[in-house]
């Protein structure tokens, strides 16, 4: 079946079977790799996307089912070619990483948070992160990520350690 | 900074010698690019060795050689190469180098080793290049070398002038590569790099999504691949619907692998070749096997605990470590505490599944695979498919985590068999459940101690018998108790005693083997006994050291393991003053339901000493409000940032492991199969407070990935008990009742 797909604001079109995960879409077809797959089942997070702004389960959402919903990937988080989303460059600042490869799923997840609330509290850190999975453990600096990237959103420019 | 002494012609049997680096490629790489080693490259770069170019531009490339899985190597060793060059940061480019150990030396990340196997030889490398540019800036200016100095990727000389290190290039790749004698390194007082906060270099394409890992490797032409192995171990393959298989979309192939009959090699399987990733994984869904499981499959977890409970009071097969007289020292004890200790196997579960992509052609094989182990792989595919090691190229991917999972590389061998078959280049992708049903496990144990107190409080007694998992007659890895393991040696009536029962069951290491669980258990049992001779577990702790400054190797038993070696029991009590201090032990009254609890371990070369501070609620919810680290690994921190990051990991996964892990194994295959059974810790149950502190000491740097692991788990149940009175002697936390009034 071909799909005409809205991602990261292009029209992109694919040929493939109705049940396929829009994850193995966007890694396999589109090239898009930095959609991760945890676990297939939307227990990870890895593959977090937005689908009209809405933090989604790439990994549980068949193509079928996308239609035109604006598809956002950690590809196309950042406002513009050569700019950083501020979670990105919050994310740079505190070296939030270690094997990094839930972070993409971490920072759209987070990236909807703030926009939503854009001043949240570790409670809302937490409750709106829980659903995404970091293996090595680095928790304590997306907390910190998050808030400094909402420094950042209000124009705080002040180094961060 | 200055280079004070001309580098000067050195044969390179000298140079090997003097460097101490013989016996591999890496000092013959060294010298690829020197005056007799053939003509200046194009372009006036300057390549000195394997490790360092410095292009005409003045751009300075630093190749990383060990595989990165979120240890942050590929950023910490090129720090050093950087720092000793003297040149910035900003302006260096690092670039993953192939697996190659005749050109770059050892290439193995596990253990906690890649720093201190570099260390030295990463100043010796960068400070010998900036040796050379300043020659090159002395010969150009026709100076003294004396006279000049590098300044941030230039040579300055004393009237003022100088040069970039891009404009010296060309000249400096004329030179001899100096004597180590001729080399001055910088020192620590002069760091501008060494033990600042620097981000990973991979952070750019990590937040935004560029290819990177193992599993976003694309290879033109590529195919995928999916493998169905066995659920019980080792099981081999009668048949399989192949013909059906094949007819269905997108698939290209399918067919049956018999396996080299070692389950961490190439275990049998089913394998569908398509050609999208879900064209495999719906097939597989499809996929009827008929398996012969083989013996492993009558082996359960409850049968072994059963037995081992049967057994506790009799002798063990072996004996560990005998010191004095238990049996006596125990009857003859004013106080006796005996308690079981019981944790689960566990599983690595990275979060980017176990994958390799591999290409067989002309009877070569290429791969791109995320392994700590690089050379475990090469020496696998010879071994198991024939293919000599010289015609095999392996492409280092980063890794998405590691934590000893991928020193095994049967995944890889698994890839590369497929590639045999396959007339194109596919990449292997496991499954989640592939992932937690053909790991190699921690291994689970059990310990059944008794310790016996003097009329003073003293530990005069100690007795285990501790229960282990073995795999062809060994322990596996982890389920190995040193002799000399804490506190062997420190006690006068002391017997340790293990009784192995022999499984199918594949098992492998995992980040601190053995340490991670030993740790728990000893650390928890000395709390039992601090609190039933009424101390405080940090004097406690204290006096149990003692006041000797080092404790000797192997004054005892008769085996052998990872801790035998001398301990510093000035480091360690330094360490835990230290970290009482910044957690400001004793200083505090706790509500009840709130308390802290301490804990330290030796591994890894690392001192290690933590505190946690927890707040159990009525009904029994466990909150880890603060926890405080303190480590010694030695005179130098490379990367702060890199450092913390690891040691936040290591509580954040010691906890974990102790809050959920726990893997069934029933008729010889694991029952759980995702992250909906074997949940992983999440923020939500993440410490509210973490802090890490290391303290320099003068000693060799060594590694950070795994020594902040062992006590974190003691830490957090000791700390419970002072907020309940209840004490943990069960992994996982999830099958202990907390609740208290």
């Amino acid at each position: 079946m071909k799909y005409s797909l809205s991602v990261n604001g292009a029209n992109r079109t694919v040929d493939v079977a109705p049940d396929t995960p829009l994850l193995w879409v966007l890694r396999d077809n589109l090239e898009l790799t930095g959609t991760k797959f945890g676990c297939g089942i939307g227990q990870c997070g890895a593959c977090t996307v937005h689908l009209n702004g809405v933090p989604t389960r790439a990994c549980m959402t068949p193509v079928s089912t996308v239609g035109r919903m604006k598809v956002t990937t950690i590809e196309g988080l950042a406002p513009a070619a050569g700019k950083l989303h501020p979670l990105q460059q919050a994310w740079t600042e505190l070296d939030v990483a270690q094997c990094g490869y839930c972070q993409p799923g971490q920072l759209m997840t987070a990236a909807a948070l703030l926009r939503d609330n854009p001043k949240p509290t570790d409670e809302d850190i937490d409750g709106a992160l829980a659903g995404n999975i970091c293996r090595c453990g680095t928790y304590t600096r997306i907390r910190q990520g998050i808030k400094r990237a909402a420094e950042l959103t209000a124009g705080g420019k002040e180094a961060a350690r | 900074m200055s280079a004070t002494t001309a580098p000067r012609a050195v044969n390179r049997r000298d140079f090997l010698k003097l460097t101490g680096l013989a016996g591999g490629g890496f000092a013959l790489a060294f010298q690829i690019r020197s005056a007799r080693g053939g003509a200046a490259p194009a372009g006036g770069e300057f390549r000195p060795n394997a490790f360092i170019r410095i292009a005409s531009s003045g751009a300075v490339t630093i190749v990383s050689k060990q595989p990165e899985m979120g240890q942050g190597v590929k950023t910490s060793l090129p720090m050093i190469i950087a720092e000793q060059l003297e040149v910035p940061w900003s302006s260096v480019t690092i670039e993953q180098g192939d697996f190659d150990e005749k050109l770059y030396g050892g290439q193995s990340a596990g253990g906690s080793r890649s720093t201190p196997n570099n260390y030295d030889q990463f100043h010796l490398l960068g400070a010998t290049v900036r040796t050379m540019l300043v020659e090159a800036a002395a010969r150009t200016w026709k100076v003294p070398a004396a006279e000049c100095r590098a300044v941030e990727g230039t040579v300055v000389h004393s009237s003022g002038k100088k040069l970039g290190y891009g404009a010296l290039a060309a000249t400096a790749a004329t030179l001899e590569v100096p004597a180590k004698e001729a080399v001055r390194l910088k020192e620590p007082k002069d760091f501008k790099l060494l033990g600042k906060r620097i981000a990973q270099v991979d952070t750019p394409r990590i937040v935004t999504g560029q290819p990177l890992f193992g599993l976003d490797l694309r290879v033109p032409g590529m195919l995928n691949a999916v493998y169905e192995k066995c659920p019980a171990f080792g099981g081999k393959v009668v048949s399989a619907n192949l013909d059906f298989i094949k007819t269905l979309p997108g698939v290209k192939d399918a067919f049956i692998l018999e396996g080299n009959g070692k389950v961490k090699e190439l275990n049998p399987g089913v394998a569908i070749i398509a050609d999208s990733t879900w064209a495999a994984l719906s097939a597989r869904r499809q996929l009827k096997v008929t398996w012969d499981e083989g013996k492993v499959a009558s082996e359960s977890w409850d049968t072994f605990v059963a037995e081992a409970r049967a057994k506790a009071a009799g002798p063990g097969q072996r004996t560990l470590r005998r010191d004095g007289d238990v049996a006596q020292a125990l009857a003859g004890a004013a106080k006796k505490v005996s308690a079981e200790y019981v944790y689960p196997f566990i599983s690595h579960a990275n979060l980017e599944p176990q994958n390799t992509t591999a290409h067989f052609r002309d009877g070569r094989l290429e791969v791109w695979s995320p392994t700590q182990v690089p050379a475990n792989g090469v020496a696998m595919v010879t071994r198991v498919l024939n293919i000599p090691a010289d015609k095999i190229t392996l492409h280092l991917t980063r890794a998405g985590g590691g934590f000893g999972r991928r020193i095994g590389a049967d995944y890889l061998v698994e890839a590369a068999a497929i590639a045999q078959r396959v007339p194109a280049p596919v990449k292997l992708t496991w499954s989640r459940e592939d992932d937690l049903r053909h790991d190699q496990y921690r291994p689970g144990g059990l310990h059944f101690l008794q310790g016996g107190l003097d009329a003073q409080g003293r530990v005069t007694a100690w007795k285990n018998h501790f229960f282990t998992f073995g795999e062809g007659g060994q322990p596996g890895s982890g389920g190995s108790l040193s002799p000399d393991e804490f506190p062997g040696r420190w006690i006068p009536n002391f017997l340790a005693e293990q009784t192995m029962f022999d499984t199918g069951w594949p098992m492998g290491p995992w980040r601190a083997p053995g340490s991670c669980v030993f740790s728990w258990v000893f650390h928890s049992f000395i709390d039992e006994l601090a609190h039933a001779a009424g101390r405080d577990p940090l004097e406690f702790r204290l006096e149990l050291l003692g006041t000797r400054d080092e404790m000797p190797a192997g004054s005892g038993g008769g085996g052998k393991g990872k801790q035998g070696g001398g301990y510093s029991v000035a480091r360690m009590r330094n360490i835990l003053k230290f970290t009482a201090e910044k957690a400001g032990w004793g200083k505090r009254k706790f509500a009840r339901g709130s308390g802290a609890g301490i804990a330290f371990h030796f591994s890894h070369q690392g001192y290690f000493a933590q505190v946690a501070e927890v707040t159990v609620s009525k009904d029994g919810q466990l909150k880890v409000d603060r926890f405080v680290t303190g480590g010694d690994v030695g005179r130098q921190i490379v990367n702060l940032s890199g450092a913390e990051n690891q040691v936040e990991g290591s509580v954040v996964d010691g906890l974990g492991t102790l809050l959920t892990q726990e893997l069934n194994i029933e008729r010889g295959r694991v029952v759980q199969g995702n992250f909906h059974d074997y949940p992983l810790i999440r923020i939500t149950e993440s410490p509210a407070k973490i802090e890490t502190h290391f303290l320099s000491t003068d000693h060799p740097t060594t590694g950070i990935g795994e020594p902040a692991i062992p006590p974190v788990a003691p830490a957090v149940c000791n700390a419970i008990f002072a907020a309940t009175g209840k004490r943990v002697r069960q992994m996982p936390l999830s099958r202990v009742d907390l609740r208290w009034s």
